[in-house]
């Protein structure tokens, strides 16, 4: 019994990591239709610049607020910069790019910060909450990061519904042209997608770093996970990106705690593929009628 | 208020429109008229910025906009009503009049005023936009250009898929429009009796070229021409 | 009726004629070049093989997949235990390794039909992550992370004890790719082709034609997985070893790299990939080389040149090497041909031999 406790509870605190990263992920699709390989890439740089701050200031609310700008920074400028100039060639050509700039971001971070993975503190204590006796796996830095990413997602749904920007990125994604015609600044609503999304990889990079250590290739599982949640949830919707992160955290923990952990990446396709097949766009997704 | 002057596009060797230059005036109605593929929509797509000028002039409001981008175009006042409605299917009702004004700022309408104008939109003003007929959603996106306050106004086949008596009812209040808000209206439209019927000025396109640019109520007396183009 | 079995007989001339100087060239290639080369041949024909398997289903049919690397795994471990465990003979067993390889695409293509871009995508890269992971799960069977080897492939004593091994290994991945050339030629230039892409273009007009969407996408998914079984049969023939570490995600990443680099939907765009794939590296590794830079940075450094060179390439030549080439040779061809009407002074009809370099096959003209 204390196992399924503990099995839900830690699915459902690497399921919130996985949330995050679908959600900036689901992010960038909605804006501008581009599936952004480098996301767990673009993630890592951020999380190693927090660690060189926390590690030069010791400050540690600081170093996480440097992340988060220059998560903002860097999407805006991949943005602006590269996916700019992409935007109106084929889908393949974005989904190569991204991947060329995944490359050129782990080779950068390896020339700079070096291949070893180190360690990176995590905001509260590690040690497991003493319930009745016994010590869960569950710890209090779990309930923080849990209740982070839910506030971000709610935070995120409040800009998109009750801001006049969020009204107006959700018509640059929606129908740029239309949203053109409307006086919107639709690069501009790119731009911030872009920057955006970043922000919320930036979050979930320090939440996962002190468990997966941080370097240059740390991320790349977070991001697979991430990238079969959002599709689980249905890209374009981001409260599916939650719901689908959650379920495959759960679900994968599962797994892992009763089947052993090899049959992981086997459990994700599994379940994935029963989902698709009964919703081939996703849990979240609405039918979209053609038009003929 | 709007002129195009000797205005060329091109789409790689077709010339959809073709040294053609016409005026509106605020408070006026001008009909272009034609046929399909005479050029009519990509004239309108080239005025609002949406597609490229080879060459040509276009002015508004005594300012040279050729060049600009189209949220610029859009934000000195030129509002532009496409084909096909473009209601944002997605948003509500409420979210699409609302982001028609957004660029205004404060100076935008309230959206009462175009639940005014357009009664039917205020029950369904949160349902999706994806809900509305044919008829509603015309109103919408004019409504939702209003928002804006704009000063000139440029429609794309308003009538396309509509009954003829919703057909009359949107003549009539693009007319309205034009006269009490003093707007200048270039009008698109295939269904040349009833765009007639409401217009000041009729300009016939045939193959991207100006065949006619007349008082419309010479046009439709002529017909020659209403034969040769018009169809009726 | 006479025409079109004229123009099938055609395409089928076409194709063979193809083949042979094919045949002829590298043939030729393998006789003069080193045995590091003759590797290097090798690898680029197994490349070939996935790439044009992978460029017909991306490029012709639209569908995007993150997995081939798994289904070369697929063909990998099938020559491997038939060669290896049960001492097939090599040609027999890269057969078996296309059969099995084929039997694994149904499922993967039925299920793969029913999704589209995106959520394609992202099952296929589920799948290239899943399957591998079987290794691990059934160590026995399959040798688990240190995999299965197999014991070099050994020249026919007809040919001279002379003749190379890594020569040997070249011809046969070279036979294998040439067969896939001539299959996948006739295959584009066919009615089933046709198909393809008419289903990429508008799903909905093609079936209100009375084309079967669901059956045309799963057959181009079914290929591609044969295509791709047999290049990683070759692969572990050429390696003489089967083992998960050589088919992580990265490998099916960059194969669909180069099918777009090369230039999607074209067989020659695969040939122009498979060319990348082999070189490349090499010469990132090179490059960063003749700088003397310290350890992280010398040790990165053909990474981020790779990672640069997508990226450049991408930007610079949206339509690949191949779509490059053919922009250039219509220049070329319109300037010559304004040329000839100026001296002549009257319309020219085009002339001239057919080329050798086969058709586009995106039909986009």
């Amino acid at each position: 019994m204390t196992k399924f406790i503990d099995l839900t509870l830690n699915g459902i605190s690497t399921g919130a990591i996985y949330a995050a990263v679908a959600l900036a992920l689901v992010l960038i699709w909605r804006a501008t239709r581009i599936l952004n390989f480098a996301q767990g890439a673009m993630l890592m740089v951020t999380t190693f610049i927090a660690s060189g701050v926390i590690n030069s200031t010791g400050s540690y609310p600081l170093g996480v607020g440097v992340a988060l700008l220059s998560g903002f920074v860097l999407g805006a400028v991949v943005e602006r910069v590269l996916i700019r100039r992409i935007e109106s060639a084929p889908p393949l050509n974005a989904v190569i790019v991204t991947l060329g700039l995944y490359t050129l971001l782990v080779a950068i971070a390896g020339m700079i910060w070096g291949n070893s993975p180190r360690a990176f503190p995590a905001a509260f204590s590690l040690r497991g909450y003493n319930v009745g006796g016994t010590t869960l796996l569950f710890t209090p830095n779990d309930t923080f990061i849990v209740l982070v990413v839910l506030g971000v997602a709610l935070l995120l749904a409040l800009l998109f519904r009750a801001t006049s920007l969020g009204l107006q990125m959700r018509a640059a994604a929606f129908a740029a042209e239309v949203a053109r015609l409307l006086g919107v600044r639709v690069g501009r609503m790119f731009t911030v997608g872009w920057g955006l999304a970043a922000v919320v990889g930036a979050l979930a990079g320090v939440l996962v770093a002190p468990s997966v250590f941080l370097g240059p290739n740390s991320f790349d599982a977070i991001l697979i996970s991430g990238f079969v949640a959002a599709v689980l949830g249905g890209l374009d919707s981001p409260p599916g990106a939650v719901v689908g992160g959650i379920v495959l955290g759960l679900a994968l923990s599962y797994v892992a705690g009763y089947e052993g952990s090899a049959l992981v990446p086997l459990a994700a396709l599994v379940i994935l593929i029963v989902v698709l097949m009964i919703r081939p766009t996703g849990l979240f997704s609405a039918a979209r009628e053609r038009r003929v | 208020m709007l002129a195009v002057e000797d205005l060329i596009t091109e789409y790689g060797p077709v010339r959809a429109v073709d040294r053609v230059s016409l005026r509106v005036a605020a408070g006026s109605v001008t009909a272009v008229l034609g046929a399909n593929g005479a050029g009519k929509t990509s004239l309108l797509r080239t005025i609002t910025g949406l597609v490229r000028a080879t060459s040509g002039v276009v002015t508004f409001a005594g300012e040279d906009i050729t060049a600009l981008a189209v949220e610029d175009i859009v934000r000195r006042g030129l509002a532009h009503v496409p084909e096909g409605r473009g209601v944002i299917a997605e948003l509500t009702v409420a979210e699409n009049l609302r982001l028609g004004g957004l660029w205004r700022g404060r100076d935008a309408a309230p959206v009462e005023e175009m639940y005014e104008l357009f009664p039917p939109l205020r029950e369904r003003s949160n349902q999706p936009a994806s809900r509305l007929s044919g008829g509603e959603r015309q109103m919408l996106s004019i409504g939702r250009a209003l928002m804006g306050r704009p000063q000139a106004l440029l429609l794309d086949e308003p009538s396309l898929g509509l009954a003829p008596r919703l057909v009359a009812q949107i003549m009539g209040m693009v007319r309205r429009l034009a006269d009490s808000f003093g707007l200048a209206v270039l009008l698109v439209e295939q269904n040349a009796r009833s765009a007639l019927s409401i217009a000041d000025r009729g300009v016939v396109l045939n193959l991207g070229r100006v065949v006619a640019d007349q008082d419309s109520s010479q046009l439709a007396a002529d017909e020659r021409l209403r034969h040769a183009y018009l169809g009726f | 009726m006479r025409r079109s079995a004229l123009l099938r007989q055609s395409t089928l001339v076409r194709s063979l004629g193809l083949v042979v100087v094919c045949g002829l060239v590298l043939l030729v290639l393998s006789e003069n070049i080193t045995d590091y080369r003759n590797t290097q041949l090798a690898e680029g024909a197994y490349f070939f093989a996935v790439l044009a398997g992978l460029t017909l289903l991306a490029g012709l049919s639209g569908q995007i997949s993150l997995g081939q690397g798994a289904l070369m795994a697929v063909g990998a471990y099938t020559v491997a235990l038939l060669v290896g465990n049960e001492q097939w003979s090599l040609v027999p067993a890269l057969a078996a390794a296309v059969v099995v390889t084929l039997i694994v695409g149904i499922p993967v293509g039925a299920v793969a039909s029913r999704l589209r871009g995106p959520y394609l995508a992202g099952a296929t890269l589920a799948f290239a992550v899943g399957l591998p992971a079987l290794a691990d799960k059934f160590p026995s069977l399959f040798g688990g992370e240190n995999g299965l080897t197999i014991n070099p492939p050994t020249p026919p004593s007809w040919l001279g004890s002379s003749f190379s091994l890594e020569r040997w290994e070249a011809w046969i991945c070279c036979a294998g790719a040439l067969i896939v050339l001539f299959a996948l030629y006739n295959l584009i230039h066919s009615g089933v082709g046709r198909s393809m892409r008419a289903v990429r273009d508008d799903e909905i007009a093609a079936s209100l034609c009375g084309l079967r969407v669901g059956r045309t996408r799963a057959v181009a998914f079914i290929i591609s997985a044969g295509c791709a079984g047999l290049g990683g049969g070759l692969l572990a023939e050429v390696n003489q070893l089967a083992q998960p570490g050589a088919f992580p995600l990265q490998l099916s990443l960059f194969l669909l790299a180069g099918v777009v680099l090369g230039g999607l939907g074209s067989l020659a765009g695969a040939v122009w990939g498979a060319a990348l794939l082999v070189f490349l590296p090499n010469w990132t590794n090179d490059l960063s080389g003749s700088f003397s830079l310290s350890g992280n940075v010398s040790h990165n450094l053909p990474l981020a040149i790779y990672g640069v060179a997508l990226i450049g390439a991408m930007v610079v030549w949206p339509t690949g090497i191949q779509g490059g080439i053919r922009t250039l040779t219509a220049l070329i061809r319109a300037r010559l041909s304004a040329r000839r009407r100026l001296r002549v002074g009257a319309a020219p009809e085009p002339s001239g031999p057919p080329s050798s370099v086969p058709p586009s096959a995106d039909g986009s003209g």
